[in-house]
């Protein structure tokens, strides 16, 4: 299939909202729930508030080709802000709202972003923080005025009051913003994005029109995405998969982006949303997974029973259903009573009833987790990508889906793997260039426009599907030879759900060692069941039975791994529960939960150490950053358990 | 700043009024026991203010007798003005005066939202017929109500439990749905009694910004009763120390913190 090819009235995002605002002129374009209520704006709506703010930061003084940091959680104030910097020449750069002063500090100084628009005075306080480092920051427009009386508004402004400014300035400002808006071609920069940085420092990802408009132009008619479909925009704004789909696939389509009230009204408002269109990381599947089985045990005998009789018929004719392979009447008439039954009202509370097309990506999915969404008849399918690549490398269509799969290379774009196993992609979509960094830039993307993932992976030959083994990095050798892989055998532990994270060691020694991080809500609930007392995560996380646990989980892990010829040395033969949660204000983790592996290889060493020593147990002390920064630490005694390990198979030769 | 009628501006900004409510020699006694004895004092327009003490020094007495639930045996209470008449509770509630309670008073199977709703009672103003018929100026009241209610909810960031029974919510969250309820009576003078005992670090830091943004953004004033001394002294422009029922000290955090009547009665010094 190739790309989508983009006509020259559609080609930025301005003329877009001017197309829609005349296709499209009544239909929502945003909704938020706010008060109680869900608000709406249409795309005409849309277009004035977009081009008020316009006016009002040009009034501000906002130059062509300034950079526009967006700090701040889903809103609509906030896409529009982005379309608003891009109406006045300007590059929107949109920030993780959870990063703290000092990696927010980073981003800033990097970008030399000259206006600031944000949430709320948290944010506010944070950019001012900032301030004692970063210098070019001219104007800050925040969009909450509350708390914000008392500040200093020299270089300062409430967004509607910007807003007020430019409708009022319109007369005189108009033909500025017609001109900023004609200037803008296909090959203007359109968004610069920060990597999440999983090895050091993050990096802006620069985008122009043509890399975002093509990849949501493709990857909506690979789906057929329309101006009726609807999505909850809930993930960071600073992620590229959220720029893509509340703001490019919603412009290019025309259908409706819903913001969520808060972040812990999610769950609620993707019930009432029921959106058509859904994307959220395997570790959101997992966890509404876990809540469901919870919320089933407690559930009445007679309601327990019928859940898992019509579960189970689900599990085996399901999938085939929603593939549109051949299913017997009976047990399509069985399926259908279940529907009405036990998987439509689940569907409902899960918010899924509408769902049409679902994707999952980021991390691989437990096999388990998948199917059981793809039973109840949800079309959960997996897709792999990159900021580099604005999302899309490979997706999966409608009737080959699989677990262990990511899909075949997308529309209009070229996948091939490298003589080391590299995966390496080239299409329109793919980026222009790390901001202010060539090296990187050229170690990334060679002369002829192939860029490298930085995942080792392989095509399937019966099916040209791709599969992804593990970051290129990560995968090394063990001290005889055979081939170390972190990746897989983390991810068979994580699909237990008391296991939340995993991180394997190995590299080079004999043996390989596991970190592990129970999943409270899951352990938590258990404990509650088995009348376990517990006063903290560190005090459960040290409990016997659950080390017993985990250790079961551990050997038929094993078990499993050394089922696998190549990779059957990975076995773990000792390991530790942790005594804390890995965090991303520890800086153990990305701002989207990807663990920084050479991080807490440094940080725990102590520990890494204790495990390859043959000690049963180590006493420790650990930092701990809290949310408003401060630093704190704990102390634990940590034990030490062996697993048992299979025999190792021959190597195949 | 404290005996001039006149008003001032403090440090971060905010405008602070002529006394809105004054209390001129105050004893309550109940039976032989003097639980207040000879106590005055004023709240200012707009202020946030203090009422510390050891444990049954007569703090939440003074706040029970400013809400009109004790009637002092000797004394007179001026409110805007006015010399205030003996008055039941809910007459004093209608006057703009509301409070939440030290051990929380809430309707425990009711949800966030309908007991923040309770707290509009005294608003509304249509009668049992149009109640039942609904259709109308029930329903009208009810929506405008409900508005108020909501920016309530949304101020406190409290939107996640909105329909969460109050029984089932944990303390923290449950004092601050009682802060919500007396928010929704738009009171012009807010009581509250130990807003943050038995809270955690965090809870207390959120609680404050509440206390202190519902003084900035709406320009309530509050009177508070407190234990933890970091929160008094951080958050309060004036505090008055009660001891035995009888005033000991009254000014601002930094004079009463050097205060030797009140650091005795904190530390505790020889009875003779």
């Amino acid at each position: 299939m190739n790309a989508t090819v983009i006509d020259g009235d559609l080609d930025t995002f301005p003329k877009l909202l001017a197309r829609n605002a005349i296709k499209f002129s009544d239909k929502p374009a945003y909704r938020e729930k706010e008060f109680g209520i869900w608000q709406s704006w249409t795309w005409a709506e849309t277009k004035d508030e977009i081009e008020a703010l316009a006016l009002g930061m040009l009034a501000l003084g906002l130059n062509e080709g300034d950079h526009v940091a967006i700090i701040g959680r889903n809103r609509p104030y906030l896409y529009w802000a982005m379309t608003a910097a891009q109406c006045c020449g300007a590059i929107p750069v949109p920030l993780y709202n959870d990063a703290n002063a000092e990696e927010m500090a980073y981003v800033l100084e990097h970008s030399g972003a000259r206006f600031v628009i944000v949430e709320d005075q948290e944010q506010v306080d944070k950019v001012i923080d900032a301030q004692e480092i970063v210098h070019g920051i001219d104007e800050i427009i925040y969009l909450d005025k509350r708390g914000m009386r008392k500040y200093d508004h020299t270089h300062m402004n409430a967004y509607e009051d910007v807003q007020a400014e430019g409708r009022a300035a319109h007369h005189r400002l108009d033909p500025i913003m017609k001109e900023r808006c004609a200037a803008l071609t296909i090959d203007s920069t359109c968004v610069m994005l920060y990597t999440s940085g999983t090895t050091g420092r993050p990096k802006g990802v620069v985008l122009s029109n043509r890399n975002i408009i093509s990849a949501s132009a493709s990857s909506s008619e690979f789906d057929d995405l329309n101006a009726g479909d609807s999505v909850l925009a809930y993930l960071p704004m600073a992620w590229v998969g959220d720029f893509i789909f509340s703001i490019g696939q919603c412009f290019w389509t025309g259908f409706c982006v819903a913001c969520p009230e808060s972040p812990e009204t999610m769950q609620t408002d993707l019930r009432e949303i029921g959106p058509s269109y859904f994307f959220a990381p395997p570790r959101f599947f997992e966890g509404m997974l876990t809540t469901v089985m919870i919320r089933m045990e407690d559930a009445s005998p007679l309601k327990q029973r019928l859940f898992k009789y019509f579960m189970d018929h689900a599990k085996k004719v399901g999938p085939a259903m929603l593939d549109g392979k051949s299913v017997s009447a009976g047990d399509r008439f069985k399926y259908l009573l279940g529907d009405i039954l036990v998987y439509g009202p689940l569907k409902n509370t899960l918010g899924m009833s509408r769902v049409r097309v679902g994707y999952t990506a980021g991390e691989a999915i437990g096999p388990e987790i998948f199917e059981f969404y793809r039973s109840l008849g949800i079309n959960l399918k997996q897709l792999y990508g990159q900021t580099e690549a604005s999302v899309f490398i490979t997706q999966q269509p409608d009737g080959e889906v699989r677990a262990d799969t990511v899909g075949v290379p997308s529309p209009g774009v070229e996948v091939k793997i490298g003589d080391n196993g590299e995966v390496l992609y080239r299409s329109d979509a793919t980026f222009i260039e790390y901001y202010k960094n060539p090296e990187s830039t050229a170690d990334t993307k060679d002369p002829e426009g192939w860029v490298a993932t930085g995942d080792a992976g392989f095509f399937e030959e019966s099916t040209g599907h791709l599969r992804i083994i593990d970051r290129a990095k990560d995968v090394g050798k063990m001290s005889d030879g055979s081939m170390f892989a972190p990746k897989f055998v983390e991810n068979k532990l994580k699909f237990f759900p008391n296991i939340l994270e995993v991180v394997v060691f190995g590299n080079g020694r004999d043996t390989c060692t596991a970190f592990i991080n129970i999943d409270l809500n899951a352990v938590g609930n258990w404990a509650e069941r088995n009348n376990i007392a517990y006063a903290s995560y560190q005090e459960l996380a040290g409990h016997p039975e659950v080390y017993a646990t985990i250790k079961s989980h551990v050997e038929e892990v094993n078990i499993s791994v050394a089922e696998d010829s190549m990779l059957s040395g990975c076995q773990i033969d000792r390991f530790l529960v942790l005594h804390k949660e890995l965090d991303a204000d520890d800086g153990e983790m990305t701002r989207t939960r990807k663990v920084r592996r050479a991080i807490v290889e440094d940080k725990y060493a102590d520990l890494i150490e204790g495990m390859y020593s043959g000690a049963t147990e180590i006493s420790t002390e650990t930092e701990v950053t809290y949310e408003d920064g401060r630093k704190g630490s704990i102390k634990a005694t940590v034990q030490i358990e062996d697993a048992k390990t299979v025999a190792r198979k021959a190597k195949a030769a | 700043m404290n005996a001039t009628a006149e008003s001032y501006v403090t440090e971060d900004g905010r405008t602070i009024g002529a006394p809105v409510m004054e209390m001129k020699n105050i004893t309550l006694k109940f039976g032989g026991v003097t639980a207040i004895s000879n106590i005055s004092f004023d709240i200012r327009e707009g202020e946030i203010r203090a009422i510390i003490g050891p444990n049954g020094a007569g703090k939440s007495s003074m706040l029970n007798v400013i809400n009109g639930f004790y009637h002092p045996q000797e004394g007179e209470i001026w409110f805007r003005g006015e010399k205030r008449k003996p008055m039941k509770p809910y007459q004093i509630a209608q006057q703009g005066i509301a409070r939440t309670f030290q051990n929380i008073a809430l309707f425990k199977g009711m949800s966030t939202l309908d007991n923040i709703m309770t707290g509009r009672f005294t608003h509304m103003k249509t009668n049992m017929f149009w109640q039942a018929v609904w259709k109308g100026p029930a329903e009208r009241e009810e929506n405008l109500n409900r508005d108020i209610v909501e920016h309530v909810i949304d101020f406190l960031e409290i939107q996640a439990i909105r329909k969460t029974p109050v029984g089932r919510l944990p303390y923290g969250l449950q004092k601050r749905v009682e802060l919500g309820r007396a928010l929704a009576a738009q009171p012009k003078l807010l009581l509250l009694d130990e807003p943050m005992a038995g809270m955690n670090v965090e809870e207390k830091e959120d609680m404050s910004r509440f206390i202190l943004d519902v003084n900035d953004e709406f320009g309530t004033t509050i009177a508070l009763i407190e234990h933890d001394m970091g929160v008094v002294m951080d958050i309060s422009d004036r505090v008055v120390v009660l001891d035995y029922g009888k005033k000991i000290g009254d000014g601002t955090p930094d004079e009463v913190r050097n205060n030797q009547d009140v650091i005795d009665a904190y530390l505790g010094v020889a009875h003779d």
